[in-house]
C-alpha cells in the first residue's frame, strides 16, 4: 500500500545550498541528508513540511511548499 | 531534537580559547580544525566535519538555542558566491601571512612578536602566555594562529547575534573550500 504523503514539503535549491548540515540536525523526522558533501536533499516520502529546517537554515534558502 | 555527543563540542572551543589565554602553544591545536575537514573532504568526499564535528558550529548552535541570536535573514551579498569565495581567498591569504611571519622569525630576520591581533587591526600584548619553552618560530606560529582563530570566532559570534545562529557557516572559508572539494569529487564520479 502506498504511504500517503503530507500536503506540504520542504524544497532546497541545490545550487544555493552551502551544505552546512544545520537542516539535517534540526529535522525531527531525519528527512534530510547531505548529498556527497555538496548540498542538502529532502527525502520526499519522509518530509512532512513542518518548516523547522526553513526557520533554521542560515542561508534562508529552504522553502515549504504545497506538493504538486 | 535528539542530543548527540557532538552537540557538546562547544566545550572544545571553550578549552581552546581558554588554554590559549594561559599558554599560547595550545593554539597549535587549531590545526585540527584545518586538517580534519580537509581529510574528510579529500578522503571521503563529505562535509561531516561541518555537519557534525565543527566545534564552532556547535558553539553557534548552542548560543542560538539560548536565544542570543536575532534570527534575521542575512543580506543577499553575504550569501553570494563572490563574497564566499572572496572571503575564503582573503582568509587563506591571512593564514599564508601567519606562515610567512613564522618563517621570518625562524630565519632570524624578525624577532618574536608576543601579541595577539584581533580583526587584523587591534594588537594586544600576550607575553604571559609564552614561557620560552619552545623555539621562537613555534611560538610565533601559535600567536598568529590564535589571532586568526580568535578573529574568525569574533566574526562568527557577530553574525550569530545579527542573523541566524549558524550564519558563519554560509561563508566559513573551510566550509566553502571543503564544499568545492566535494563538488569536484562528485563531478568526477
Amino acid at each position: 500500500m502506498m504511504k500517503k504523503l503530507s500536503p506540504r514539503h520542504a524544497v532546497i535549491p541545490a545550487a544555493e545550498c552551502v551544505a552546512c548540515g544545520t537542516c539535517v540536525d534540526v529535522c525531527p523526522r531525519e528527512a534530510i541528508s547531505i548529498y556527497r558533501g555538496s548540498y542538502a536533499q529532502i527525502h520526499e516520502e519522509i518530509c512532512v513540511g513542518c518548516g523547522k529546517c526553513a526557520r533554521e537554515c542560515p542561508a534562508s534558502i529552504i522553502r515549504v511548499e504545497a506538493r504538486r | 531534537m535528539k542530543k548527540h555527543w557532538y552537540h557538546y563540542l562547544w566545550l572544545w572551543s571553550l578549552f581552546y580559547f581558554g588554554m590559549g589565554f594561559f599558554n599560547i602553544l595550545f593554539a597549535w591545536l587549531g590545526l585540527i580544525s584545518f586538517a580534519l575537514p580537509l581529510i574528510m573532504a579529500i578522503g571521503y568526499g563529505n562535509k561531516l566535519f561541518c555537519n557534525r564535528y565543527c566545534d564552532r558550529g556547535q558553539t553557534l548552535r548552542a548560543l542560538g538555542q539560548l536565544g542570543l541570536s536575532r534570527r534575521r535573514d542575512m543580506p543577499g551579498w553575504m550569501k553570494s558566491k563572490a563574497f564566499r569565495y572572496g572571503f575564503m581567498v582573503f582568509f587563506f591569504a591571512m593564514f599564508g601571512s601567519v606562515v610567512y611571519t613564522t618563517w621570518l622569525v625562524y630565519s632570524g630576520i624578525e624577532s618574536l612578536q608576543q601579541m595577539v591581533s584581533l580583526l587584523w587591526t587591534f594588537h594586544f600584548p600576550w607575553e604571559w602566555a609564552y614561557s620560552g619553552a619552545v623555539s621562537p618560530w613555534a611560538a610565533q606560529f601559535a600567536f598568529g594562529l590564535y589571532s586568526l582563530m580568535l578573529t574568525s570566532e569574533v566574526i562568527a559570534l557577530g553574525t550569530m547575534l545579527l542573523f541566524r545562529p549558524r550564519s558563519w557557516c554560509v561563508y566559513c572559508p573551510m566550509g566553502t573550500l571543503t564544499q568545492l572539494i566535494c563538488q569536484h569529487k562528485m563531478r568526477q564520479g
